[in-house]
């Protein structure tokens, strides 16, 4: 069963001058990974951002519908603080707020009230989860700016799992890493989608190819073509596909 | 050369009041009250606290006043009319003469409000003084927090009040302190102010916010005008007092210094 | 997981109670940002009720030749010449030290001296003005009274304190708008052979122009509403005229409404003179600001110059 579907989804930029997503309709799987890849400005970012209704923060329109497990969550009676409970987010460049290890991965859990006690299991089990608990759990009181990179990113990933959400949404979590990083964090993904519904945003076809289970390809604002990775990559069905994936553009 | 001339001038100022400040501190100068008939007979405890209360009424006013409104315009207010006059309105406030401050506060908190020559008067007064200098210092400081932190903490489910407290705020700190202190340093040498909202010759400690309230800077003025006492006492006890204020104003500053580097050790690593 | 659960539950629904505090909390911000506002509207209101009497004088308010409260006669023109006169001749004194000395630590300073002078010059905007003028009272009144004569407490005593005073100033704002010229100005004229100062003064000076202007507005701003320094040191005679001398002692709009204030009777037309004397004062400050304003926009460096004129005062 599909967890998250879009019903020709339509999103416009700058008091609608921009026409930035056009009709996508798309049924994401639960428990899969799937990736978003495309040219750089073909929308596959602000869909991403369509389906927690972070696009809201710039001033975005959004017409059309997403359904998280049937319920549309473009709906008014749709709390979007709860939404974003649900669907965690992973930035492009690792983003810790200048707090403590302990600090950022209890951000979450805190605002939604949760006091110290059962905190710290929390933390140790996100931490765990996201790889990074050996790496510091010495040290959880000290500033997350001094991690590295791709620590900093793994630290990121911990902080959305702590406040338990349903689907992570990555938004080229590895753009700003190196290969060894990279690597930890696609090994990382396989591991969480038997627990969450993975959806990533990657410029990296390798990347898609290696980590996803389905693959949609965005073009200029529209949805050119969705479905199994393998067959994605090795028998596309649209033409413009295959010329971007033979590298001919993009 | 000439470049040295501010660093000599500064110098010059301080270490000049210094040497002559020294030959008058002594426990009792600190302890004591004023003793207006026999000037070195009394101190100038009473100042010292004055001014120390003047200053926490002042900021009581001015620094969630001052937080509000910089995070109204950082964070809330889109660009338009409203928030164009606010930030027109608080750089007026910010060229006011502190005379003419001082003056409104005479009219308007003293006579009109009638809250009398006291500390609330005072308090209030040099709050209005500062109020740009904090509503400054906090946009600025909120509005070079980066974009990112913002997203992380909504993306997390966090509202906006929450996101601004807990993060925004957060970040911001070392640089609203810093701005708040800057302010408090300026309102702690004001004299003009203080003259034409408190009374002049207070020999008490304040007991309540419309307690009439000594105050460092009125105790020099005052000395050296008004207070019938030979020329060489007056001149000696202003020194003390001088030197006294000029501490206060250099502990304030340190200790705004202090704040803001532990703070960044412990908040920020060598990377990024 | 069960330990989640209870972050877990998720219901399709406004929580009402949270969305109406923060709705109330963003108008308590709102409110607050408007007290600025509210402030200097009641500042405006409150001196010109007080005022209006005096300022119905009309001509002889602000052209009167007298200022003598006990005869019933409020002219104020000799004291806002003097208050020009003073401030002018502060600022070309902080102009003739700041202005180089902001070319010295933008353009040929090393690090290690910048950072001596730079901490120093932001130190002396902390030291309270009263300290200031007693220093200026105590040392500089004294030498002048020693080497040229007179009362000591003079026009040109003033020019000093104010100049100390207006100096850190002119200092940060011309310093930031010198380095807000961009580089590649300064690389091209090197680069044509021109040698350093030339380079500083056909191709630096002039783009940085509208920033130093600014600092030295600001500066007049700045020293004529100053008030407890320069008092100190003037001499304030009982009736006020107009200087022919550097060496003669003077009144100006501040001290006049210091050395006053305590003893006007409440409701004469000496205490509505003083409040138009802070109306007046107000409006010059005002204007000052505005020319500041108006010289910074829309020039070069004007963001930071501008931020230069909000970060140092």
């Amino acid at each position: 069963m599909s967890k998250i579907e879009t019903r020709s989804l339509n999103v416009y930029y700058d008091g609608g001058t921009v026409h930035a997503l056009k009709g996508v309709n798309i049924k994401i799987e639960a428990n899969k990974i799937t990736a978003l890849i495309g040219p750089s400005g073909c929308g596959k970012t602000t869909f991403l951002r369509a389906l927690n209704r972070m696009n809201e923060l710039n001033g975005v329109k959004t017409r059309g519908k997403v359904l998280m497990d049937g319920v549309d969550i473009y709906s008014r009676k749709v709390d979007v603080i709860q939404l974003r409970k649900r669907i965690g987010m992973v930035f492009q460049q690792p983003n810790p707020f200048p707090m403590s290890i302990f600090d950022n991965v209890a951000y979450g859990p805190r605002i939604h009230g949760l006091r110290n006690r059962k905190l710290e299991r929390i933390i140790e089990e996100s931490l765990k989860k996201a790889a990074l608990w050996e790496e510091v759990k010495d040290r959880l009181e000290e500033s997350a700016l001094k991690l590295s990179g791709g620590q900093q990113q793994r630290l990121c990933i911990a902080r959305a799992l702590a406040v338990n959400p349903e689907v992570l949404l990555f938004d080229e979590p590895c753009s700003a890493l190196d290969p060894v990083s990279t690597a930890r964090i696609e090994a990382l993904l396989r591991e969480l989608k038997n627990d969450y519904t993975i959806v990533i945003v990657t410029h990296n076809m390798q990347q898609a190819a290696r980590v996803s289970d389905f693959t949609a390809f965005f073009l200029m604002g529209e949805l050119i073509e969705f479905g199994e990775t393998m067959q994605i990559f090795e028998k596309p069905r649209d033409k413009r596909t295959e010329d971007y994936i033979t590298g001919r553009f993009g | 050369m000439v470049a040295l001339i501010s660093v000599v001038v500064l110098f010059a100022v301080v270490a000049y009041i210094f040497l002559n400040g020294m030959q008058v501190i002594s426990l009792n100068f600190l302890l004591k009250s004023p003793n207006y008939a026999a000037l070195d007979k009394g101190g100038i405890f009473p100042q010292i606290i004055g001014s120390l209360c003047l200053l926490a009424v002042c900021l009581l006013f001015a620094v969630p006043l001052g937080i509000a409104s910089g995070i109204y315009l950082a964070e809330y207010a889109t660009e338009n009319i409203i928030t164009k006059s606010v930030r027109f309105f608080v750089e007026c406030l910010a060229g006011i003469p502190s005379i003419v401050i001082g003056l409104f506060g005479l009219i308007f908190l003293v006579y009109y409000l009638g809250f009398g020559p006291s500390m609330l008067s005072g308090g209030l007064a040099l709050g209005f003084m500062i109020l740009p200098w904090t509503v400054r210092a906090s946009e600025e400081a909120i509005k070079t927090v980066p974009h990112s932190y913002r997203e992380a903490s909504l993306a997390l489910g966090a509202s906006k009040w929450q996101t601004i407290r807990s993060v925004v705020l957060k970040s911001a700190y070392p640089g609203i302190i810093t701005g708040i202190l800057l302010g408090a340093g300026k309102a702690i040498g004001e004299a003009a102010v203080i003259l034409l909202t408190t009374g002049g010759l207070v020999t008490y400690i304040p007991h309540s916010l419309l307690d009439d309230v000594g105050a460092l800077p009125v105790y020099i003025y005052m000395v050296l005008t008004v207070v019938p006492a030979s020329r060489a006492v007056a001149e000696s006890y202003a020194f003390g007092a001088s030197l006294v204020l000029i501490m206060m104003f250099l502990m304030i500053s340190v200790f705004a210094l202090f704040l803001r580097n532990t703070y960044v050790k412990r908040m920020s690593g060598s990377r990024r | 997981m069960s330990d989640s659960e209870c972050i877990r539950t998720f219901k399709f629904k406004f929580r009402r109670m949270e969305l109406r505090k923060e709705k109330i909390i963003e108008k308590l911000l709102f409110v607050s940002a408007l007290s600025s506002i509210l402030i200097v509207f009641f500042i405006i209101a409150f001196m010109l009720k007080e005022s209006i009497p005096a300022l119905a004088l009309g001509w002889d308010f602000f052209f009167g030749m007298t200022w003598h409260p006990s005869h019933e006669q409020f002219g104020i023109f000799p004291i806002v010449v003097t208050t020009f006169v003073v401030g002018i001749g502060a600022l070309a004194i902080a102009a003739a030290i700041g202005i180089p000395t902001a070319i010295f630590l933008a353009e040929f300073s090393p690090r290690w001296l910048r950072n001596i002078i730079k901490p120093c010059v932001e130190m002396l905007v902390g030291i309270p003005s009263i300290v200031l003028g007693f220093f200026g009272l105590m040392v500089l009144v004294v030498f002048i009274r020693d080497s040229f004569g007179g009362y000591g407490e003079c026009i040109l005593a003033g020019w000093i304190i104010l100049a100390i005073m207006t100096l850190p100033h002119v200092i940060s704002i011309s310093e930031d708008s010198i380095r807000a010229v961009p580089k590649g100005y300064k690389e091209a004229s090197l680069a044509l052979g021109a040698t350093q100062l030339q380079t500083i003064r056909r191709a630096i000076l002039p783009n940085a122009r509208s920033g130093i202007l600014a600092s030295l507005i600001l500066g007049m701003g700045n020293a004529v509403g100053e008030t407890m320094a320069v008092l100190m040191v003037i001499g304030n005679p009982e009736i006020p005229w107009i200087p022919s001398s550097i060496l003669e002692p003077v009144r100006v709009l501040t001290s006049t409404i210091v050395l006053e204030y305590s003893y006007v009777v409440w409701g004469s037309m000496h205490q509505h003179a003083l409040f138009a004397i802070g109306v007046v004062l107000f409006v010059i400050v005002a204007i000052f600001n505005l020319v500041t304003t108006v010289a910074v926009k829309g020039r070069f460096g004007a963001t930071t110059a501008i931020k230069g004129v909000i970060g140092s005062r």
